[in-house]
């Protein structure tokens, strides 16, 4: 998949995890944990069908190059990705601003869908 | 043995603010109030401090914070737990006591150390006890290499600065049993902090997997303070908190059976609602499955969250199983040091002029350093490249940073140097150059035997 496919057509706003569900970037090591918590419960199913392991590894392409393993939690409706390899190196010795990753939430819920 | 009990978190972080603990132990009437203040990283730069001067090494800011809350927690009957001894908690207790005496205060305060280790003969540990962390991107052989090119892991090296394993709740269960009013510890794992009383209180055994499952649960949720009050979490937009400036810190009322409600005093700002619990919930988890810490394996996924009122979110459910064999240890070394320069430009052909002159500074550099970071700040510098489109109406103003990896302090200085020197050798109208260089402090994880560690408990009465 190219980036263009990745857009919406022309003139049509498409919607963005964002609008719907709200994240939180935690660190561990080289690891980033990313949760996917929907505003309204109802939302969960959906989410669970559209934002696959796939899709989230396209979208952090160039930012996290491990593994992403997705956690489904049906007890509070959320999804948790644990991603390896996504704070080049760790967070102690990395270069880069947000060391944490700390934005990384953001970037996700940046994810049309 | 008690049916409930209170425990407040006012403090997250090393850094974290003063004034919301002071509220928490002024009108929350706690039991106890637990002060959470060691970050990855945070034990190895109170390390160095402690390695310049022994008397030093605990938390930065112990005597302000203790200074403004002993006379609250006296009159409130409120017993404090902290993590505030970091790298030295004998001393830190010392610092209580020192503090006590001056307010007229009799107090007795317990220092939970053993948490650091040394390899050598004496201690008993060498690098063969040392077992690489779950999936990280290193083995021990590369932990060796880091430490130093040639050499193996020793006490004496100048680039090792510490080594301290995650205890428990135990060294804390023993000093609740001896009275102390106020227990400072260094390295403690999160929950176990707020572990420790509940068991302590509840009169739950320690191979009750699943209370102490439930019990780490509350703990993992009340552990980052403002995190599960509307801090980390105010979004303007989607997710409005009211009154952040006067964020209120939580507190949760733990009862027997393992369930809590988290809440906050009324009136601080900040918001306690399913939002936020859940953010917080899964903030830092790598296995919801198996969450570990050194009292117990616990499991996340049966945990039930309701809102009941305003501000209140009720916790019920989770689990957990035998505790883990080994201890997790935090190795902090020299890694390299870093330098960096920032310099801003504005107006038309902001970036373009931006993106020249760290070229320049790429072709200027490269020869000397293995890595170099070029990030264009307000286009690139958080998500890398993809975020960069060319059909962007004109950029008002970038800000190009310059970082880079160097083995001393002097080389680590020439990054910023150079980003200066475009003040004359550069593109046009850069302005604001500001130059850093710090030395990094790296962190590995690794695992050691339970028995190669011994939680021990020092007294002091003012």
């Amino acid at each position: 998949m190219n980036k263009e496919d990745m857009n919406p057509p022309l003139g049509v706003k498409g919607m963005k995890l964002y609008d719907i569900a709200h994240s939180r970037a935690g660190d561990k090591g080289n690891i980033s944990t990313l949760s996917l918590i929907p505003f309204n419960e109802t939302d969960y199913k959906m989410l669970c069908e559209k934002v696959t392991i796939e899709k989230v590894k396209h979208h952090f392409s160039g930012i996290i190059s491990g593994e992403i393993i997705r956690y489904e939690m049906p007890n509070i409706s959320s999804l948790l990705f644990v991603c390896q390899d996504a704070l080049a190196g760790g967070v102690t010795t990395s270069l880069r601003i947000d060391t944490h990753g700390k934005a990384l939430s953001y970037k996700l819920l940046e994810m049309e869908i | 043995m008690k049916n409930q009990i209170r425990i407040g978190c006012g403090a997250g972080f090393s850094g974290d603010r003063i004034e919301p603990a002071i509220v928490l132990a002024e009108k929350g009437k706690l039991d106890y109030l637990v002060l959470e203040c060691l970050a990855e990283r945070t034990i190895a730069l109170a390390n160095k401090r402690k390695m310049a001067d022994p008397t030093k090494g605990y938390d930065p800011l112990l005597e302000r914070r203790i200074e403004t809350l002993l006379p609250h927690l006296v009159k409130n009957n409120i017993r404090l737990i902290t993590n505030m001894g970091a790298a030295n908690p004998i001393e830190g207790a010392k610092k209580i006591i020192e503090i006590a005496k001056k307010q007229e205060i009799t107090i007795k305060v317990a220092a939970v150390s053993g948490d650091e280790l040394r390899i050598n003969t004496i201690d008993g540990i060498s690098i063969n006890d040392l077992k690489v962390f779950g999936n990280e991107s290193f083995s021990l052989e590369m932990l060796k290499n880091e430490i130093h090119p040639e050499h193996s892991l020793t006490s004496n090296s100048q680039l090792l600065i510490s080594m301290n394993a995650y205890l428990g709740i135990e060294g804390i269960l023993e000093a609740l049993q001896a009275d102390a009013q106020i227990i400072i510890t260094g390295r403690v794992a999160d929950p176990s902090l707020f572990l420790a009383p509940m068991i302590h209180e509840f009169g739950w055994k320690t191979d009750d997997y699943d209370l102490l499952g439930k019990g780490t649960v509350i703990g993992h949720l009340m552990e980052c303070a403002g995190q599960i009050s509307g801090g980390y979490f105010a979004d303007p937009i989607k997710k409005p908190v009211e009154n952040m400036e006067n964020l209120g810190h939580p507190f949760a009322d733990v009862f027997a059976d393992g369930s809590a409600i988290i809440s906050k005093v009324e009136g601080t700002g900040g918001i306690i609602n399913l939002q936020t619990a859940k953010e917080q919930l899964l903030y830092e988890v790598i296995n919801p499955n198996e969450y570990y810490t050194p009292d117990v394996i616990a499991d996340f996924t049966s945990v039930q969250l309701k809102e009941i009122a305003q501000n209140q979110v009720r916790v019920t459910g989770g689990s957990g199983k035998q505790k883990p064999k080994a201890y997790k240890v935090s190795v902090g070394y020299k890694a390299f040091w870093q330098g960096e320069g920032e310099i801003s430009y504005a107006g038309p052909t902001a970036y373009e002029r931006a993106k020249l002159a760290g070229d320049t500074i790429e072709k200027r550099l490269k020869s000397q350093f293995e890595e170099i970071q070029i990030n264009y700040i307000g286009i690139n510098s958080t998500f890398g490249n993809w975020w960069l489109s060319e059909a962007e109406a004109p950029i008002p103003e970038v800000r190009l940073r310059v970082a880079a990896k160097a083995q001393t302090h002097a080389d680590a200085a020439l990054i910023g140097e150079e980003v200066e020197a475009l003040y004359t050798n550069g593109p046009a109208g850069g302005g604001g150059v500001r130059k850093y260089v710090n030395e990094v402090i790296g962190i590995v994880s690794v695992l050691v035997d339970r028995n190669k560690v011994l939680p021990q408990i020092s007294i002091f009465k003012s």
